[in-house]
Protein backbone atom coordinates (compact mmCIF):
# COMPACT_ATOMS: atom_id res chain seq x y z
CA UNK A 1 0.00 0.00 0.00
CA UNK A 2 2.81 2.41 0.89
CA UNK A 3 4.52 1.67 -2.40
CA UNK A 4 1.35 2.36 -4.38
CA UNK A 5 1.42 6.01 -3.39
CA UNK A 6 4.58 6.43 -5.45
CA UNK A 7 2.68 5.22 -8.52
CA UNK A 8 0.05 7.93 -8.06
CA UNK A 9 2.00 10.73 -9.80
CA UNK A 10 2.70 8.41 -12.73
CA UNK A 11 -1.00 7.59 -12.96
CA UNK A 12 -1.91 11.29 -12.88
CA UNK A 13 0.60 12.06 -15.63
CA UNK A 14 -0.78 9.19 -17.72
CA UNK A 15 -4.31 10.60 -17.44
CA UNK A 16 -3.10 14.09 -18.37
CA UNK A 17 -1.19 12.75 -21.36
CA UNK A 18 -4.35 10.98 -22.53
CA UNK A 19 -6.38 14.21 -22.22
CA UNK A 20 -3.77 16.28 -24.07
CA UNK A 21 -3.43 13.57 -26.71
CA UNK A 22 -7.13 13.83 -27.50
CA UNK A 23 -7.02 17.63 -27.31
CA UNK A 24 -4.13 17.83 -29.77
CA UNK A 25 -5.78 15.59 -32.36
CA UNK A 26 -4.95 17.41 -35.61
CA UNK A 27 -8.27 16.29 -37.11
CA UNK A 28 -10.20 18.11 -34.42
CA UNK A 29 -11.11 21.62 -35.57
CA UNK A 30 -11.62 23.68 -32.47
CA UNK A 31 -13.19 26.54 -34.39
CA UNK A 32 -16.22 24.33 -35.04
CA UNK A 33 -18.47 24.17 -32.04
CA UNK A 34 -20.44 21.02 -31.47
CA UNK A 35 -24.02 21.64 -32.55
CA UNK A 36 -26.53 21.70 -29.72
CA UNK A 37 -29.18 20.85 -32.27
CA UNK A 38 -28.09 17.45 -33.57
CA UNK A 39 -30.50 14.83 -32.28
CA UNK A 40 -33.17 17.43 -31.53
CA UNK A 41 -36.17 18.50 -33.59
CA UNK A 42 -35.34 21.12 -36.21
CA UNK A 43 -36.64 24.56 -35.23
CA UNK A 44 -39.84 25.46 -37.05
CA UNK A 45 -39.66 28.30 -39.53
CA UNK A 46 -41.97 30.07 -41.90
CA UNK A 47 -40.04 32.32 -44.26
CA UNK A 48 -41.09 34.46 -47.21
CA UNK A 49 -39.84 33.40 -50.65
CA UNK A 50 -37.12 35.28 -52.46
CA UNK A 51 -39.56 37.00 -54.79
CA UNK A 52 -42.99 38.46 -54.10
CA UNK A 53 -44.91 35.70 -55.82
CA UNK A 54 -42.74 32.84 -54.56
CA UNK A 55 -44.35 30.51 -52.01
CA UNK A 56 -43.38 30.73 -48.34
CA UNK A 57 -40.82 28.25 -47.10
CA UNK A 58 -41.60 25.94 -44.19
CA UNK A 59 -40.08 22.67 -43.09
CA UNK A 60 -43.53 21.05 -42.92
CA UNK A 61 -43.56 20.93 -46.74
CA UNK A 62 -40.73 18.42 -46.56
CA UNK A 63 -42.05 16.24 -43.78
CA UNK A 64 -41.40 12.57 -44.46
CA UNK A 65 -38.32 13.29 -46.55
CA UNK A 66 -34.66 13.46 -45.79
CA UNK A 67 -33.63 17.02 -46.69
CA UNK A 68 -30.56 19.20 -46.51
CA UNK A 69 -30.94 22.79 -45.37
CA UNK A 70 -28.27 25.12 -46.68
CA UNK A 71 -27.79 28.59 -45.24
CA UNK A 72 -26.21 30.92 -47.78
CA UNK A 73 -25.88 34.57 -48.71
CA UNK A 74 -24.94 36.39 -51.88
CA UNK A 75 -22.35 38.42 -49.97
CA UNK A 76 -20.59 35.29 -48.76
CA UNK A 77 -17.59 34.19 -50.81
CA UNK A 78 -17.27 30.66 -49.40
CA UNK A 79 -20.92 30.15 -50.44
CA UNK A 80 -19.85 30.81 -54.02
CA UNK A 81 -17.09 28.24 -53.61
CA UNK A 82 -19.36 25.47 -52.34
CA UNK A 83 -22.22 26.30 -54.70
CA UNK A 84 -21.47 23.76 -57.47
CA UNK A 85 -21.43 20.96 -54.87
CA UNK A 86 -24.97 21.64 -53.68
CA UNK A 87 -26.40 20.34 -56.96
CA UNK A 88 -24.41 17.19 -56.38
CA UNK A 89 -26.20 16.51 -53.09
CA UNK A 90 -29.47 16.19 -54.99
CA UNK A 91 -28.03 14.59 -58.13
CA UNK A 92 -25.92 11.96 -56.40
CA UNK A 93 -27.83 11.20 -53.24
CA UNK A 94 -31.38 12.17 -54.15
CA UNK A 95 -31.59 14.55 -51.21
CA UNK A 96 -33.41 17.82 -51.92
CA UNK A 97 -31.61 20.93 -50.71
CA UNK A 98 -33.52 23.80 -49.16
CA UNK A 99 -31.82 27.17 -49.51
CA UNK A 100 -32.18 29.75 -46.77
CA UNK A 101 -30.77 33.16 -47.69
CA UNK A 102 -29.31 34.45 -44.44
CA UNK A 103 -29.29 38.21 -43.81
CA UNK A 104 -29.36 39.03 -47.48
CA UNK A 105 -31.45 41.21 -49.75
CA UNK A 106 -33.88 38.95 -51.65
CA UNK A 107 -32.94 40.63 -54.96
CA UNK A 108 -29.26 39.98 -54.28
CA UNK A 109 -29.95 36.33 -53.45
CA UNK A 110 -31.97 35.99 -56.64
CA UNK A 111 -29.20 37.53 -58.71
CA UNK A 112 -26.71 35.17 -57.03
CA UNK A 113 -28.83 32.15 -58.01
CA UNK A 114 -29.44 33.50 -61.51
CA UNK A 115 -25.71 33.86 -62.02
CA UNK A 116 -24.54 30.57 -60.51
CA UNK A 117 -27.58 28.35 -61.05
CA UNK A 118 -30.27 27.39 -58.57
CA UNK A 119 -29.54 24.06 -56.85
CA UNK A 120 -32.40 24.44 -54.38
CA UNK A 121 -35.71 22.60 -54.21
CA UNK A 122 -37.11 25.62 -52.40
CA UNK A 123 -35.77 28.89 -51.06
CA UNK A 124 -36.66 31.26 -48.26
CA UNK A 125 -35.54 34.68 -47.14
CA UNK A 126 -34.24 34.81 -43.56
CA UNK A 127 -33.92 38.55 -43.66
CA UNK A 128 -33.22 39.24 -39.99
CA UNK A 129 -31.18 36.08 -39.53
CA UNK A 130 -33.41 34.72 -36.78
CA UNK A 131 -33.95 31.31 -38.38
CA UNK A 132 -30.19 30.98 -38.67
CA UNK A 133 -29.83 31.71 -34.97
CA UNK A 134 -32.56 29.18 -34.22
CA UNK A 135 -30.41 26.62 -36.01
CA UNK A 136 -27.36 27.76 -34.08
CA UNK A 137 -25.34 28.72 -37.13
CA UNK A 138 -22.10 30.59 -36.57
CA UNK A 139 -22.02 32.05 -40.06
CA UNK A 140 -22.69 31.10 -43.65
CA UNK A 141 -22.51 28.68 -45.29
CA UNK A 142 -23.76 25.89 -43.08
CA UNK A 143 -25.59 22.76 -44.11
CA UNK A 144 -27.90 20.62 -41.99
CA UNK A 145 -29.41 17.21 -42.63
CA UNK A 146 -32.95 16.89 -41.35
CA UNK A 147 -34.57 13.47 -41.17
CA UNK A 148 -38.09 12.52 -42.32
CA UNK A 149 -39.37 13.00 -38.76
CA UNK A 150 -37.93 16.50 -38.57
CA UNK A 151 -34.94 15.62 -36.40
CA UNK A 152 -31.65 17.33 -37.12
CA UNK A 153 -29.22 14.52 -37.96
CA UNK A 154 -26.06 16.29 -38.98
CA UNK A 155 -24.47 19.69 -39.29
CA UNK A 156 -21.70 20.74 -41.64
CA UNK A 157 -20.23 24.11 -40.65
CA UNK A 158 -18.43 26.07 -43.32
CA UNK A 159 -18.19 25.62 -47.07
CA UNK A 160 -18.49 22.12 -48.49
CA UNK A 161 -15.44 20.93 -50.35
CA UNK A 162 -15.35 17.85 -52.58
CA UNK A 163 -13.50 16.11 -49.72
CA UNK A 164 -15.98 17.34 -47.11
CA UNK A 165 -18.84 16.09 -49.26
CA UNK A 166 -17.21 12.72 -49.83
CA UNK A 167 -15.80 12.09 -46.36
CA UNK A 168 -18.34 13.73 -44.09
CA UNK A 169 -21.66 14.65 -45.65
CA UNK A 170 -21.98 11.55 -47.83
CA UNK A 171 -21.47 9.10 -44.93
CA UNK A 172 -23.95 11.12 -42.85
CA UNK A 173 -26.50 10.88 -45.67
CA UNK A 174 -25.86 7.13 -46.00
CA UNK A 175 -26.38 6.70 -42.26
CA UNK A 176 -29.54 8.80 -42.32
CA UNK A 177 -31.00 6.64 -45.08
CA UNK A 178 -30.68 3.44 -43.09
CA UNK B 1 -4.84 67.33 -31.59
CA UNK B 2 -8.01 67.17 -29.56
CA UNK B 3 -9.91 66.26 -32.70
CA UNK B 4 -7.52 63.40 -33.42
CA UNK B 5 -7.96 62.11 -29.89
CA UNK B 6 -11.72 62.29 -30.22
CA UNK B 7 -11.51 60.31 -33.45
CA UNK B 8 -9.32 57.70 -31.82
CA UNK B 9 -11.72 57.46 -28.92
CA UNK B 10 -14.56 56.88 -31.36
CA UNK B 11 -12.62 54.07 -33.02
CA UNK B 12 -12.19 52.50 -29.65
CA UNK B 13 -15.86 52.53 -28.68
CA UNK B 14 -17.13 51.96 -32.18
CA UNK B 15 -17.34 48.15 -32.31
CA UNK B 16 -19.88 47.75 -29.55
CA UNK B 17 -22.02 50.72 -30.47
CA UNK B 18 -21.77 50.69 -34.23
CA UNK B 19 -25.09 51.51 -35.86
CA UNK B 20 -27.18 49.75 -33.32
CA UNK B 21 -30.46 50.86 -31.93
CA UNK B 22 -30.23 51.05 -28.17
CA UNK B 23 -32.97 50.53 -25.68
CA UNK B 24 -34.64 53.71 -24.49
CA UNK B 25 -34.55 52.71 -20.83
CA UNK B 26 -30.93 53.06 -19.60
CA UNK B 27 -31.43 50.31 -17.00
CA UNK B 28 -32.57 47.83 -19.65
CA UNK B 29 -29.78 48.93 -22.00
CA UNK B 30 -27.30 48.31 -19.19
CA UNK B 31 -28.75 44.82 -18.67
CA UNK B 32 -28.42 44.13 -22.40
CA UNK B 33 -24.77 45.20 -22.32
CA UNK B 34 -23.97 43.19 -19.21
CA UNK B 35 -25.57 40.13 -20.75
CA UNK B 36 -23.73 40.67 -24.06
CA UNK B 37 -20.46 40.61 -22.16
CA UNK B 38 -21.06 37.12 -20.80
CA UNK B 39 -22.19 35.62 -24.09
CA UNK B 40 -19.39 34.21 -26.19
CA UNK B 41 -19.21 35.15 -29.83
CA UNK B 42 -19.59 31.84 -31.64
CA UNK B 43 -17.21 32.62 -34.50
CA UNK B 44 -14.51 34.50 -32.63
CA UNK B 45 -14.51 32.40 -29.55
CA UNK B 46 -12.31 34.38 -27.24
CA UNK B 47 -14.40 37.51 -27.67
CA UNK B 48 -17.72 38.25 -26.08
CA UNK B 49 -20.70 39.18 -28.20
CA UNK B 50 -20.31 42.71 -26.83
CA UNK B 51 -16.76 43.05 -28.17
CA UNK B 52 -17.16 41.36 -31.50
CA UNK B 53 -17.87 42.91 -34.86
CA UNK B 54 -18.90 39.63 -36.47
CA UNK B 55 -22.30 39.54 -38.18
CA UNK B 56 -23.60 36.88 -35.89
CA UNK B 57 -22.45 38.75 -32.77
CA UNK B 58 -24.23 41.87 -33.92
CA UNK B 59 -27.33 39.81 -34.59
CA UNK B 60 -27.13 38.30 -31.12
CA UNK B 61 -26.81 41.75 -29.53
CA UNK B 62 -29.90 42.92 -31.37
CA UNK B 63 -31.71 39.75 -30.31
CA UNK B 64 -30.71 40.19 -26.66
CA UNK B 65 -32.10 43.75 -26.73
CA UNK B 66 -35.32 42.57 -28.34
CA UNK B 67 -35.84 39.87 -25.76
CA UNK B 68 -35.09 42.23 -22.88
CA UNK B 69 -37.53 44.72 -24.34
CA UNK B 70 -40.08 41.90 -24.53
CA UNK B 71 -39.67 41.40 -20.80
CA UNK B 72 -37.60 38.21 -20.79
CA UNK B 73 -35.36 37.58 -17.81
CA UNK B 74 -31.59 37.24 -18.20
CA UNK B 75 -31.85 33.55 -17.42
CA UNK B 76 -34.54 33.00 -20.07
CA UNK B 77 -32.30 34.64 -22.66
CA UNK B 78 -29.32 32.53 -21.57
CA UNK B 79 -31.46 29.39 -21.83
CA UNK B 80 -32.61 30.44 -25.29
CA UNK B 81 -29.02 30.77 -26.46
CA UNK B 82 -27.82 27.59 -24.77
CA UNK B 83 -30.61 25.63 -26.49
CA UNK B 84 -29.16 26.77 -29.83
CA UNK B 85 -25.44 26.97 -29.26
CA UNK B 86 -24.86 24.78 -26.22
CA UNK B 87 -22.95 25.75 -23.09
CA UNK B 88 -20.21 27.12 -25.35
CA UNK B 89 -21.98 30.47 -25.62
CA UNK B 90 -21.64 31.10 -21.91
CA UNK B 91 -18.39 32.52 -20.60
CA UNK B 92 -19.48 31.28 -17.17
CA UNK B 93 -20.00 27.56 -17.62
CA UNK B 94 -22.94 26.25 -15.58
CA UNK B 95 -22.36 24.03 -12.56
CA UNK B 96 -23.59 20.64 -13.68
CA UNK B 97 -22.56 17.02 -14.25
CA UNK B 98 -20.27 17.55 -17.22
CA UNK B 99 -18.55 20.59 -15.70
CA UNK B 100 -17.93 19.33 -12.14
CA UNK B 101 -14.29 18.59 -12.99
CA UNK B 102 -13.91 22.13 -14.32
CA UNK B 103 -15.32 23.76 -11.21
CA UNK B 104 -14.16 21.42 -8.48
CA UNK B 105 -10.93 20.16 -10.08
CA UNK B 106 -8.62 23.01 -9.05
CA UNK B 107 -9.86 22.94 -5.46
CA UNK B 108 -9.53 19.16 -5.32
CA UNK B 109 -5.93 19.42 -6.56
CA UNK B 110 -5.20 22.18 -4.04
CA UNK B 111 -6.69 20.06 -1.26
CA UNK B 112 -4.68 17.00 -2.33
CA UNK B 113 -1.51 19.06 -2.50
CA UNK B 114 -2.22 20.56 0.93
CA UNK B 115 -2.79 17.06 2.30
CA UNK B 116 0.53 15.91 0.82
CA UNK B 117 2.41 18.87 2.30
CA UNK B 118 0.79 18.29 5.70
CA UNK B 119 1.78 14.60 5.56
CA UNK B 120 5.36 15.58 4.72
CA UNK B 121 5.69 17.99 7.64
CA UNK B 122 4.05 15.59 10.06
CA UNK B 123 6.43 12.84 9.11
CA UNK B 124 9.43 15.15 9.41
CA UNK B 125 8.30 16.33 12.80
CA UNK B 126 7.98 12.70 13.90
CA UNK B 127 11.47 11.88 12.62
CA UNK B 128 12.95 14.92 14.35
CA UNK B 129 11.23 13.92 17.55
CA UNK B 130 12.79 10.48 17.24
CA UNK B 131 16.32 11.94 16.92
CA UNK B 132 18.57 10.43 19.65
CA UNK B 133 19.35 12.50 22.73
CA UNK B 134 22.95 13.68 23.04
CA UNK B 135 25.04 12.45 25.90
CA UNK B 136 26.77 15.01 28.14
CA UNK B 137 30.09 14.47 26.31
CA UNK B 138 28.53 14.90 22.91
CA UNK B 139 26.73 18.02 24.05
CA UNK B 140 29.90 19.71 25.29
CA UNK B 141 31.60 18.77 22.00
CA UNK B 142 28.82 20.51 20.06
CA UNK B 143 29.26 23.63 22.18
CA UNK B 144 33.03 23.50 21.60
CA UNK B 145 32.58 23.09 17.86
CA UNK B 146 30.21 26.01 17.68
CA UNK B 147 32.57 28.24 19.58
CA UNK B 148 35.99 27.24 18.23
CA UNK B 149 35.26 25.95 14.73
CA UNK B 150 36.40 22.60 13.30
CA UNK B 151 38.61 20.43 15.48
CA UNK B 152 40.87 19.15 12.69
CA UNK B 153 42.33 22.52 12.07
CA UNK B 154 43.73 22.90 15.52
Amino acid sequence: MRRLIFLLPIAIVAVLVAIFWIGLDPKRDKSILPSALVGNPAPAFDLPGLSDNAPRLTLVQFKGKLVAINFFASWCLPCRAEHPLLKQITAEFGVPVIGVAWKDKPEASQAFLAQLGDPYAATGDDHNGRTGIDFGITGVPETFLVGPDGTVLYRFAGPLSPEGLRDQLAPAIAEAKQ
Amino acid sequence: MRRVLALLAMLWIAPALAQEAQLADPALEQRARDLSREIRCVVCQSQSVADSDADIAQELRVMIREQIAAGKSDQEIRDYLVARYGDFVLFNPPFKGSTYVLWIGPFAILLLAGFGVAMFFRRRARELARAPELSVDEHSRVVRLLQDGPEDRA
